[in-house]
């Protein structure tokens, strides 16, 4: 009965839009910038100072510096248990904290833990944003969004000028059906009286440490 | 959709006279509008991106139908179910029914305006489902059984005291503190608990993609993420006018929204998933619910291309005055000046149109060049039409015989100088120049002039 009224919606509203002539419409205009300019070190410069006006932690370190730059970072923020991906790099990997891989931790157990440590599949210069695509070292999306701490390690050279960009990487991401998630700053709302309040049901902290590539 | 139930003028007079709407709309309105002009003037090429995005909706448009099917087969191979919907009652019987199946009598919603034009939430009451309303506003507005007054900001209407003895007689007893912080955070331990337990989380959609089955979402607070990434089940409805025809596409909206939107670089977080994500069952409806109506006009149609960004409330002289209220609808502003009457009939929103100056503010922000002011023509055009046989139209008939002969237009030049001192002065026609002046006919017209010479 219900499959049969839905497929009488379907045909009747394909045939209220088939009723009506077709408007003429002719190609996209892309004169839109479609390609950075910039050299690669304005192009950290920018993503540096983007993703700092979203009031998040940014830290520029050298490639061999993360697993410690993580413990300090952790240490600051009183955080001690923090998930992580299953293909979080080894030598990413702090010593000195309780780690707990990600098998499929159900919710609460997420929101238990004092915060968790990602990758990323690209980043945008231009918005100061970072994008996570459940690729091996990035999680899957509740990951990275029950925990009330996200530290994002980006290496220099995942980071793109433009959104379409961007775009243009993750193409095949969609095609694979892998979700994909944007990340700007921490979670924020602006709804009494338009003053911004950093983090409501996302995590409140983001830290952005951006590996250096080594010359 | 609801029609409104008063006439523009009259909401808009009971609305002028709320003193804290009017503080708090100008100081948003104002806000918002120059974060924007900011973040806009520093792109090069913000034209061609709206260029872009105006073209990219009209080929939706031009081919909906191919665009709905690429949709829906993509959306079905990625293991995701598609449902179609003529009206809001379809829709809601979908929501309904996949709630039900999955025994849940609660489910949790993120900020949709495609839920609220079908009224969701009033129809699943009605089948012993609860929605819990995820968005800080959102959840403001729905504990007080109070409704949106801006696309972007529902509840920028209420005060920060307004909302602490709200959440201390519902939520968060004993609460004290009126700093937003402290109500934010009293708002996310609230929703914390009903997001780790929900079962069927319920969304709109800012875009899906014809060419992949992509939807996608863009968002601030996370409560988004959390209703499409937390529930095992997920509804989403998505108006047949939300597709984008490719992936690509998307380089251009989520350049154009976030600017003229938020006036951020980009939103805190968006998110896209294609089918069933994560172990996750996808529902899908499209819906119509007036939208092929709206098409089937050839002037009209572009409202369609709207892609809720809210930028033309925050520059709109009458919006920022009268505030969301006054338009009756769940699409206030200009947008809403002309989406409502389209959706719901000329015939029961005639006053709408007329609720601008044409000024064209609206126009010049819109990310994807809806001509606003030339749809309202078009509309009072129609609402005029719509009414047959009232004194106006008489009257234009009347200027139209006048005007066509030159010798009963020398006549009626002759008479207006004579009728002058009190011609729209006395009956109906005097509230024209109650607040105008009339400008006095010349002594002389140029023809009398010229025959002289």
């Amino acid at each position: 009965m219900v499959a049969q009224t839905m497929s009488a919606a379907r045909e009747e509203i394909l045939g209220r839009v088939r009723a009506i002539p077709r408007a003429p419409s002719g190609p996209i205009p892309r004169s839109y910038r479609r390609a950075g300019t910039l050299s690669a070190r304005e192009r950290l410069a920018l993503f540096h100072e983007r993703v700092s006006d979203y009031r998040a932690d940014v830290r520029l370190i050298e490639p061999g510096e993360i697993a410690r730059t993580l413990e300090s970072v952790c240490a600051e923020r009183g955080a001690r248990r923090l998930a992580i991906p299953p293909g979080l790099p080894a030598e990413w990997r702090p010593r000195g904290l309780e780690l707990v891989q990600d098998d499929g931790l159900d919710p609460a157990a997420l929101d238990a833990l004092d915060g968790v440590i990602t990758g990323c599949t690209t980043a945008i210069a231009e918005t100061g944003t970072i994008v996570l695509s459940s690729a091996p070292a990035d999680g899957r999306r509740a990951l990275t969004l029950v925990p009330d701490l996200h530290i994002c390690v980006v290496g220099e050279t995942q980071i793109v000028e433009l959104v379409p960009e961007a775009i243009l990487l993750l193409h095949d991401v969609a095609v694979d059906r892998r979700p994909i998630t944007f990340v700007s700053g921490p979670s924020a709302t602006s709804d009494i009286e338009l003053s911004r309040v950093e983090g409501v049901h996302g995590p409140r902290t983001l830290v952005v440490l951006v590996a250096k590539e080594t010359t | 959709m609801r029609a409104p139930a008063e006439s523009f003028p009259a909401a808009a007079r009971r609305e002028l006279a709320n003193v804290q709407l009017r503080t708090n709309l100008r100081k948003a309105t104002d806000t918002i509008r120059d974060k924007r002009a900011r973040v806009v003037g520093e792109m090069p090429d913000w034209e061609d991106l709206r260029d872009a995005g105006r073209a990219i909706k009209a080929d939706l448009l031009a081919h909906l139908d191919d665009y709905l099917l690429q949709f829906e087969e993509a959306v079905q191979a990625a293991g995701g179910h598609v449902h179609w919907a003529r009206d809001a009652a379809e829709a809601n019987a979908v929501v309904a029914d996949v709630a039900r199946s999955h025994g849940a009598d609660e489910v949790v919603k993120m900020k949709s305006l495609t839920t609220d034009e079908i009224e969701l939430n009033d129809a699943l009451a009605e089948h012993g489902i609860c929605a819990t309303e995820t968005d800080f506003a959102e959840l403001i507005l729905q504990l007080d059984g109070d409704w949106s007054s801006h696309i972007l900001v529902p509840a920028i209407h209420r005060n920060r005291t307004e909302i602490r003895d709200l959440f201390a007689r519902t939520i968060a007893p004993g609460i004290v503190s009126d700093d937003p912080r402290d109500l934010a955070e009293a708002a996310r331990l609230y929703l914390r608990e009903k997001f780790l337990a929900a079962r069927v989380g319920v969304s709109g959609a800012n875009f899906g993609v014809a060419e992949t089955g992509t939807i996608c979402i863009v968002e601030s607070e996370g409560n988004g993420r959390m209703c499409t990434t937390l529930p095992r089940v997920l509804v989403t409805v998505l108006g047949i006018e939300k597709l984008v025809p490719t992936f690509a596409d998307l380089e251009v909206f989520l350049q154009l929204l976030p600017r003229s939107s938020t006036g951020e670089r980009m939103n805190p977080y968006t998110s896209l998933w294609t089918g069933a994500t994560e172990g996750q069952e996808l529902h899908v409806v499209l819906l119509d619910n007036g939208r092929t109506r709206v098409l089937a006009d050839d002037v009209g149609r572009q409202a369609l291309h709207c892609i809720r960004c809210s930028a033309c409330l925050n520059v709109c002289p009458v919006y920022s005055r009268t505030g969301g209220h006054a338009y009756g609808s769940v699409y206030p502003g200009p947008i809403g000046a002309i989406l409502t009457p389209q959706l719901v009939g000329i015939e029961n929103a005639a006053s709408l149109p007329f609720a601008s100056s044409l000024c064209g503010a609206c126009y010049e922000v819109c990310p994807v060049k809806i001509d606003i002011p030339s749809v309202l023509l078009h509309l009072r055009t129609r609402a005029v039409s719509a009414r047959a046989g009232r004194a106006e139209r008489a009257g234009m008939g009347l200027v139209a015989w006048m005007f066509s002969g030159r010798r009963r237009f020398g006549a009626a030049q002759r008479l207006a100088r004579l009728a002058q001192p009190f011609a729209l002065r006395l009956g109906p026609l005097a509230a024209w120049t109650r607040t105008r002046d009339l400008k006095p006919m010349p002594k002389e017209t140029f023809g009398e002039w010229w025959r002289k010479r």
